[in-house]
């Protein structure tokens, strides 16, 4: 987050450049401000949405909520029972990848790698057969173990990424005292890896929320149905009437909204970490 | 557990002594697998078997009919001559590629530009720089759907923008994948931007200092300094970024339903279509398995040519 080595040396630009920032915003935000412009347009019918949201109308949230409001606590449970899941699945990975000198560590290593190449679809193709002998099909605990396919694997890298910065003495030390591993980690390394716990919850969270693949394929009825694939169903059939769509739209960005204005600093760390690490 | 026990036994015996099982030696290496099971257990269920059984089933006619009668005939290369001989294909592959390449360009040539934009710091330039992440964060199929508003032909803000204009964006068979590039363009932007902004800061400026003082600014400072120490990064970027291009399939559904005429059908949502809606998971697994092979023969070939470019 913060600037390079900044010695006085650093040129830095002045009231101009912020200018040209925020038309840059303005153009690949125009989507986003359109999304909520047409959300309170009175009648989303099919005519040229105008500019500006000058009579404000609540309809179509009061449709969006009515016709997706289960939908959105659907993804809601998946989306925190997957946080949940990843979590209590990938943190102990984590230490043992980060700290423990394990046979074959660097196997499990390669394949967490591995794993992010794999297409949804492939999985999704084989799961199905598997859910439907197993009777996980429409159900919430079958959609956060597919989901959890892109919490787990990223939750992995990023806290085994913070804690090998953690120094082994730390957590040695801790060991000399007599505790057992599972003391260590719990009352030591847990408590330190707070932020790297929650960025991947969070980006756990938002993975899981945006599933449409899995919700798609693994889903056939509509007792269990996240919202992303009430969108899509929406928009599958002729649309008349967007401000309903466009108000689910932006009821289903909720949480990417929150998660920029409130954990701003723990989504770069997310970003950049997933990725590099 | 038995499977613990196993792995845990060469280390102890190893030793100078052979320890009971229950010593504490012995029960803190139960404990230190029993960190790494769960996860070993989750991966192998939910990749190495998907794959394992992908592999299988493309070799099997594998219809709905398997899941009441559980009989799936082997059939050989029937599956792949099917899928690669379908007029279909050829069309899915170009698509693939040009959806692939069209999308990876634009982000990182754009993603690149605002990176190096916002590498001097400016009044706003941090809060501008975060919420740029928003169209990355959104859902896709919002995206979509937002897009899909937006690029209609009668009634869209962008045909109004481009003076009335009436091109049909996702519903002309020659301008559907360009639209869907566009989008995909849009929604890449803000992760390019933010790993490369991350290589950029990790830069050390004393370098540029040096460099100008042999003359080397602007541009030349970027051919010369920039360029060189960002190549890592940008390996990173691009090899993510295709093997995610390769495989996304929410924006296309969403946008396209892979129409018109399988104007914008890729791999990815092929493999879906075959085994989804024709209910063919022989087929679809087929074409999933090209798909991986595809992606992992990218990996494998830039992250090679790449180290090679290192070194030499």
């Amino acid at each position: 987050m913060s600037g390079p080595g900044v010695g006085g040396t650093v040129v830095r630009r002045g009231w101009g450049a912020t200018v040209v920032g925020v038309l840059l915003l303005a153009v690949m935000l125009f989507p986003v401000y359109w999304m909520v412009n047409v959300s309170l347009q009175p009648s989303g019918s099919a005519v040229a949405t105008p500019w500006l949201p000058l009579h404000l109308s609540w309809h179509g949230y009061a449709t969006a909520i009515d016709q997706q409001g289960r939908h959105l606590l659907t993804s809601l449970l998946v989306a925190a029972g997957s946080v949940v899941f990843s979590l209590l699945i990938a943190t102990p990975a984590a230490y043992a990848l980060a700290h423990l000198r394990i046979r074959g560590a660097g196997a499990v290593l390669f394949g967490t790698l591995l794993s992010q190449m794999v297409p949804a679809i492939v999985v999704a193709n084989a799961l199905y057969g598997a859910y439907a002998a197993m009777g996980l099909l429409n159900s919430v605990p079958g959609l956060i173990l597919a989901d959890s396919t892109a919490g787990i694997p990223f939750a992995i890298l990023i806290i085994r990424a913070f804690l090998g910065t953690l120094p082994r003495e730390v957590v040695e030390a801790a060991r000399v005292d007599g505790a057992g591993p599972l003391r260590a980690f719990v009352s030591i390394v847990l408590p330190m890896s707070r932020n790297a716990l929650v960025t991947a919850a969070l980006f756990t969270f938002l993975f899981t929320w945006s599933d449409f693949l899995f919700a798609l394929t693994l889903t056939t009825t509509e007792d269990v149905r996240p919202v992303t694939l009430g969108l899509f169903q929406y928009i599958g059939s002729y649309v008349s009437d967007w401000s309903s769509v466009m108000a689910t739209a932006v009821l289903a960005s909720i949480p990417a909204v929150v998660l920029l204005l409130v954990a701003q600093r723990y989504v770069s760390a997310g970003v950049t970490g997933g990725a590099v690490k | 557990m038995a499977e613990v026990a196993r792995l845990a036994m060469p280390r102890a015996e190893a030793g100078p002594q052979v320890a009971p099982w229950w010593s504490a030696r012995r029960r803190e290496r139960l404990t230190q697998l029993g960190f790494l099971l769960p996860a070993v257990v989750y991966l192998v269920a939910f990749f190495g078997y998907p794959v394992a059984k992908n592999v299988v089933m493309g070799f099997q006619h594998y219809t709905t009919a398997t899941f009441y009668t559980g009989a799936a005939p082997w059939v050989g290369l029937a599956n792949y001559v099917a899928v690669t001989g379908s007029a279909v294909f050829g069309r899915a592959v170009l698509n693939t590629v040009l959806f692939t390449v069209g999308s990876i360009a634009g982000q990182f040539t754009i993603g690149l530009a605002i990176a190096v934009f916002f590498h001097r710091r400016f009044p706003l330039s941090r809060t501008l720089r975060s919420l740029l992440l928003l169209p990355w964060l959104i859902p896709l199929i919002v995206s979509s759907a937002v897009w899909r508003w937006i690029l209609d032909e009668d009634h869209g803000v962008l045909n109004r923008s481009l003076g009335g204009a009436h091109l049909g964006w996702l519903t002309s068979t020659s301008l559907a994948l360009l639209a869907v590039v566009m989008v995909n363009i849009w929604i890449g932007i803000p992760f390019n931007t933010t790993i490369l902004y991350g290589g950029l800061q990790d830069i050390p400026q004393e370098l540029y200092e040096a460099a100008a003082m042999d003359g080397a600014t602007g541009l030349r400072a970027f051919r010369y300094v920039t360029w060189p120490l960002l190549r890592p990064v940008v390996t990173v970027v691009l090899v993510l970024g295709v093997v995610y291009t390769l495989k996304v399939l929410d924006i296309i559904l969403g946008l396209t339903n892979a129409g018109p005429a399988n104007a914008t059908q890729t791999l990815a949502t092929q493999s879906y279509q075959l085994s989804f809606q024709r209910f063919d998971f022989g087929q679809g697994a087929a074409l999933g398995n090209i798909l991986i092979v595809v992606s992992l023969l990218f990996a494998v070939g830039y992250l090679r040519a790449s180290r090679r470019a290192v070194h030499s």
